[in-house]
């Protein structure tokens, strides 16, 4: 029978060649290689999922009153984009399951890209030849941000729409053309013309999962043609990368995780609301609510807009530079700059061109790993600053003292967490050092009272 | 009956019954040793994902079930994870154990060579490469510009003029959401009011205002706006200059020797401007005061735009200080 | 270890400072036969005791500091409750808001320190200063949701959140609604307490507001549709789950599926 498969695919297509190479193709198989894989199989349930969603969702801000079975939103005006998200969620059979799978599907998505991150950064993964592999790796993470802003900013509901306006305004802020490009983008001035939703809609659903699809292909591509990295070890060099075969081996591993991943987003979406956008009520302009947040993974920027002292120099008529354009738009620009110059910068630095397929462990690295956890621990200040306010309410610490605090620790504590890496990666390679010598010592011994 | 016995043993055999592997002479996969016991449980877990996948459907069926997402959650969840399960079951004790080596792929550096080649002697008997490309590199760019140009007409790109239009003028009345004007006299301390344009749209960012009446004695607003606050009553743009949200807090404070000052607060970052002296900034990222809408008090004791905007409203762009709302 | 134990001790400090600052360090003070006194006389004698030196030997309040310790330790503040009647005093004294450590401080929700016939005295006591409004008895019954959920949109949410999940305006606490009774908001509503608005009947009528105390009431257990509502907060609760849950068990499902060693 499969005897049978295999001729007929290879008749029509003359690919037993490639397939026999494909399926023992070797994959070293560290555990922390798996979190892209996670990443791709979020990708996948994000893709079913929301294809299922637009099945359902109306992209139009036209006005309805509210009909349904949720007593608190009787008889409300509001869009029907808003109205077939809470139609789905509450009146749907396992439309909310559905619904709450895809938004958990997104929030893992982007966490599991976070982690591939750091694994590839403080591994050394992303140097030549695989450089292009992680330019290719960020562009997708930006495409990712931007594709959860656009699909929770579509259900029009209360709290999205303060974040939509926050866009706006980041937008704005651009010196010089930022109205230009607002105006484009939203067809006028904020809320824009109705057309806004389409152009929304259009680029959630189609344009940019496309974009991050053929993303993923490109660097899946790439991956496979300069294998994978791997540690050092017996047999493992920079010539021979050891590991396990794709069939019959890895295959079941990789279905695995697969199922394993999908298991675990459906049971966030059967058992943890996620996004009741029937608690938060529609969008207008003129409303808003305490403790409106974006999801965590703009939650740095809400940190930065909400941490930026009052500057907004302005003369003769002209602001240069509005207010939310340092926490909105510089303070990301500048964390992807950094991401995308690092390479580059490592290489100008160490002087080292070469190629790597053997991969560091961080402490063999001990400037980058340093590096790196200083400009991570000033990311993540950022980000929980966001939250001060929050915690304010929960634990009574006062608001505006944190924002005080912050504006000192968010400078001094990455000098702080990049001095101890430094100092931890070393002693760790100290003691390997003497650890190595004191079995050398033993080894020679043991030879000497042999002899 | 003997149909059944038929089928149970069958079922007997399926599970209980060992394959034989077959043997090449030389093995492209290494061989392993058989471990049945992990195969029944691998079918186990399979059997238990079918189970849980088709209660699913069952699920689905059933109407009006309390807690039904909830439920439908569970057993697909269950059936993956089962299926998860099974194959790392298969993955760890049935699929053979092979440590395979290949070696890493080097560039290829005749066949770089070759590309080379092939570009270089295609081109060989050129003799104005630099014109040629010049000529067919403005062709593409201009190509380039025109295929991108309609994109110019997603909005209206080149004017602004749009950020400075609002709807109030001299003489429109204050109304509430439902359109009923406001009184002067049903304005009263301590809390605050969200008033629109009669007749305009209320989602426009230059409609909504919100307005407090303070005590007289503590108004000290800029210059030119003495007349801005009749009897103590002030009205300000609700969005926010800072990233557009609604100004929707008011701190009123009841006792004023130990309690801060009026404010109207911004929920998204927290900017805070003072009412009395113009909508000011005291705390938070702001750039820009709250414009502020002069007010006047008709003959029937309706409260009245007084003119436009102290500025234009809305989040700051580069030209927002550049001219008066109109 | 011992650094853990500093760290476990700050956080269990930052969380015993709230309760703190809000009730008299030394408690109340009572009289030494309750039982044997009438309601108005005890009314006026846990008056003296506990709240003249804040709001004045007969309630007219203090509105600058006093060069001399009052009783209790206490140099107090407080406005005048002439005429506030015996809806201010039920509010303040059943929350807890009062009696205050601190005139500077905000009032929050504390432990009722007074026992019940105790509050009915004082609460008589504060309503005979002068006249003024009664303890309101609000009909949430009433009230239609939806359009709670508007009134309570427009004038609550931004402060409060939309779900009365509490939050913070420049310097205060709006607090959290859960344990805030039908008459304690009624009463709320009216009086603003601290830098809270205060919403008249003209501004919002009896009617509306027993429509807001049932949307109120109706979201102290909001139709949690999808789950677990952690919280009812939305993202920040969400992301927790997200690295908290979902990235522990994808890391740890890694590490079932991946090798362990390196090498």
């Amino acid at each position: 029978m499969i005897r049978r498969v295999v001729v007929f695919v290879d008749e029509r297509t003359g690919t037993a060649p490639f397939l026999k190479k494909a399926l023992r193709y070797v994959f070293p198989d560290h555990w922390s290689f798996l979190l892209g894989e996670v990443a791709l199989y979020a990708f996948v349930v994000l893709v079913a999922t929301g294809i299922y969603l637009t099945f359902f969702f109306v992209p139009s801000t036209e006005t309805v009153t509210y009909h349904g079975s949720y007593a608190p939103l009787q008889g409300v005006e509001m869009t029907k984009a808003y109205e077939s998200v809470v139609h789905l969620s509450l009146e749907v059979k396992a439309g909310l399951l559905i619904r709450q799978t895809h938004h958990w599907a997104a929030n893992v998505f982007i966490a599991a890209i976070v982690l591939h991150l750091l694994r590839i950064f403080f591994t050394g993964a992303y140097r030549k030849p695989r450089d292009l592999t992680y330019y290719v790796g960020l562009v997708m993470l930006f495409t990712a941000l931007l594709e959860g802003y656009l699909g929770y900013s579509l259900v029009d509901d209360l709290l999205s729409g303060m974040g939509l306006a926050i866009g706006y305004s980041v937008a704005l802020s651009i010196p010089f053309f930022g109205a230009n490009l607002a105006n484009l983008i939203w067809n006028g001035v904020y809320p824009g013309a109705e057309d806004f939703w389409s152009r929304m809609y259009i680029a959630h659903v189609l344009l940019l999962p496309v974009l991050i699809g053929l993303l993923i292909g490109i660097h899946l591509f790439l991956v496979a043609s300069r294998h994978h990295t791997q540690f050092p070890g017996p047999k493992k060099t920079e010539r021979k990368v050891v590991g396990t075969p794709t069939y019959p081996g890895q295959t079941p591993k990789s279905l695995g995780l697969l199922f394993g991943t999908t298991s675990l987003l459906f049971f966030l979406g059967g058992l943890v609301q996620i996004n009741p956008v029937w608690l938060w009520g529609p969008y207008e302009t003129y409303l808003s609510t305490n403790g409106a947040q974006p999801d965590w993974y703009l939650g740095w920027l809400i940190g930065g807009l909400r941490l930026m002292p009052n500057w907004e120099p302005s003369a003769f008529g002209y602001t240069f530079v509005p207010n939310p354009f340092w926490g909105g738009a510089a303070f990301p620009l500048v964390v992807f700059a950094v991401l995308l110059l690092w390479p580059t910068a490592e290489r100008r630095i160490t002087g080292d061109r070469g190629f790597h397929n053997l991969l560091d462990r961080p402490r063999d690295a001990p400037w980058r790993t340093a590096f790196g956890a200083g400009f991570f621990t000033w990311v993540f200040l950022v980000f929980v600053a966001g939250s001060a306010d929050r915690i304010d309410v929960f634990f009574g610490l006062s608001y505006v003292d944190q924002i005080h605090a912050y504006w000192v620790v968010i400078w001094v504590l990455p000098l702080v967490v990049f001095a101890v890496a430094l100092r931890v990666c070393r002693t760790l390679q100290r003691k390997e050092l003497i650890e190595a010598d004191q079995r050398r010592a033993q080894m020679e011994a043991r030879a000497a009272n042999r002899s | 009956m003997s149909r059944l016995r038929d089928w149970l043993v069958a079922a007997a055999v399926l599970l209980l019954g060992r394959g034989r592997p077959k043997r090449r002479e030389t093995r492209l996969v290494a061989a392993g040793p058989e471990n049945p016991g992990s195969e029944l449980v691998a079918v186990a877990l399979f059997l238990a994902a079918a189970l849980c996948a088709a209660a699913f459907p069952v699920l689905y069926a059933l109407d009006r079930l309390p807690r039904q997402t909830q439920l439908l959650g569970v057993a697909i969840g269950l059936a993956f994870a089962f299926l998860a399960a099974a194959m790392i079951v298969l993955a760890k004790r049935v699929v053979p154990d092979e440590e395979l080596d290949e070696n890493y792929s080097l560039p290829s550096v005749p066949k770089q060579e070759e590309l080379v080649g092939i570009v270089e002697e295609s081109t060989d008997r050129i003799t104005r490469k630099r014109l040629l490309g010049l000529a067919a590199g403005a062709a593409g760019a201009a190509v380039g510009v025109a295929l991108v140009t309609p994109a110019v007409s997603l909005g209206p790109v080149f004017d602004t003029s749009g950020f400075y239009e609002t709807p109030w003028r001299r003489g429109r009345r204050l109304v509430d959401e439902q359109g009923r004007p406001l009184l002067a006299d049903d304005i009263e301390e301590a809390t605050f009011y969200t008033a629109f344009p009669e007749g305009a749209d209320k989602e426009s960012i230059a409609a909504p205002l919100v307005v407090v009446r303070l005590d007289p004695a503590t108004i000290a607003l800029p210059a030119g706006r003495e007349s801005w606050a009749p009897d103590g009553i002030v009205a300000y743009s609700k969005i926010c200059t800072h990233a557009g949200c609604a100004v929707s807090l008011y701190r009123s404070p009841l006792f004023e020797p130990v309690e801060p000052a009026p404010a109207l607060v911004c929920p998204c970052h927290y900017s805070t401007f003072n009412p009395a002296t113009g909508g000011t900034v005291e705390f938070g990222p702001a750039g820009r005061p709250l414009p502020q809408l002069p007010l006047v008090v008709a003959a029937g004791g309706e409260l009245q735009s007084g003119g436009n905007f102290s500025q234009a409203p809305g989040p700051s762009w580069w030209g927002v200080r550049m001219r008066r709302p109109t | 270890m011992t650094r853990r134990a500093l760290l476990l001790g700050l956080l269990l400090f930052m969380l015993a400072v709230p309760g703190a600052g809000a009730q008299p360090p030394q408690g109340i003070v009572r009289p030494a036969n309750e039982a044997a006194l009438s309601l108005q006389e005890l009314g006026s004698q846990l008056f003296a005791g506990n709240c003249s030196t804040c709001h004045g030997s007969r309630g007219e309040g203090i509105e600058s500091a006093r060069p001399s310790q009052g009783a209790g330790n206490i140099t107090g503040l407080g406005p005048s409750l002439v005429g506030v009647g015996a809806r201010a005093a039920d509010f303040y004294l059943r929350t807890g808001y009062m009696p205050l450590g601190d005139a500077g401080e905000q009032p929050r929700r504390s432990r009722v320190l007074f026992a019940g016939r105790e509050l009915d005295a004082l609460v008589q006591y504060v309503a005979s200063l002068g006249e003024g409004p009664p303890v309101p008895s609000p009909r949430p019954e009433r009230g239609d949701v939806a359009r709670g959920l508007e009134l309570f949109t427009r004038h609550c949410a931004g402060c409060h959140q939309v779900v009365a999940e509490g939050g913070f305006v420049t310097p205060a606490v709006a607090p959290p609604l859960d344990d805030a009774t039908a008459t304690q908001v009624a009463e709320a509503v009216r009086i603003g307490p601290y830098v809270m608005p205060t919403f008249s009947e003209k501004q919002i009528s009896d009617h509306d507001l027993n429509a807001i105390i049932a949307y109120v009431e109706a979201s102290k257990s909001p139709d949690d549709e999808g789950g677990w509502g952690i919280g009812h907060l939305g993202p920040v609760p969400e992301g927790m789950v997200t690295w908290l849950v979902a990235a522990v068990a994808l890391v740890a499902l890694c590490g079932i599926i991946g090798t362990r060693s390196r090498s």
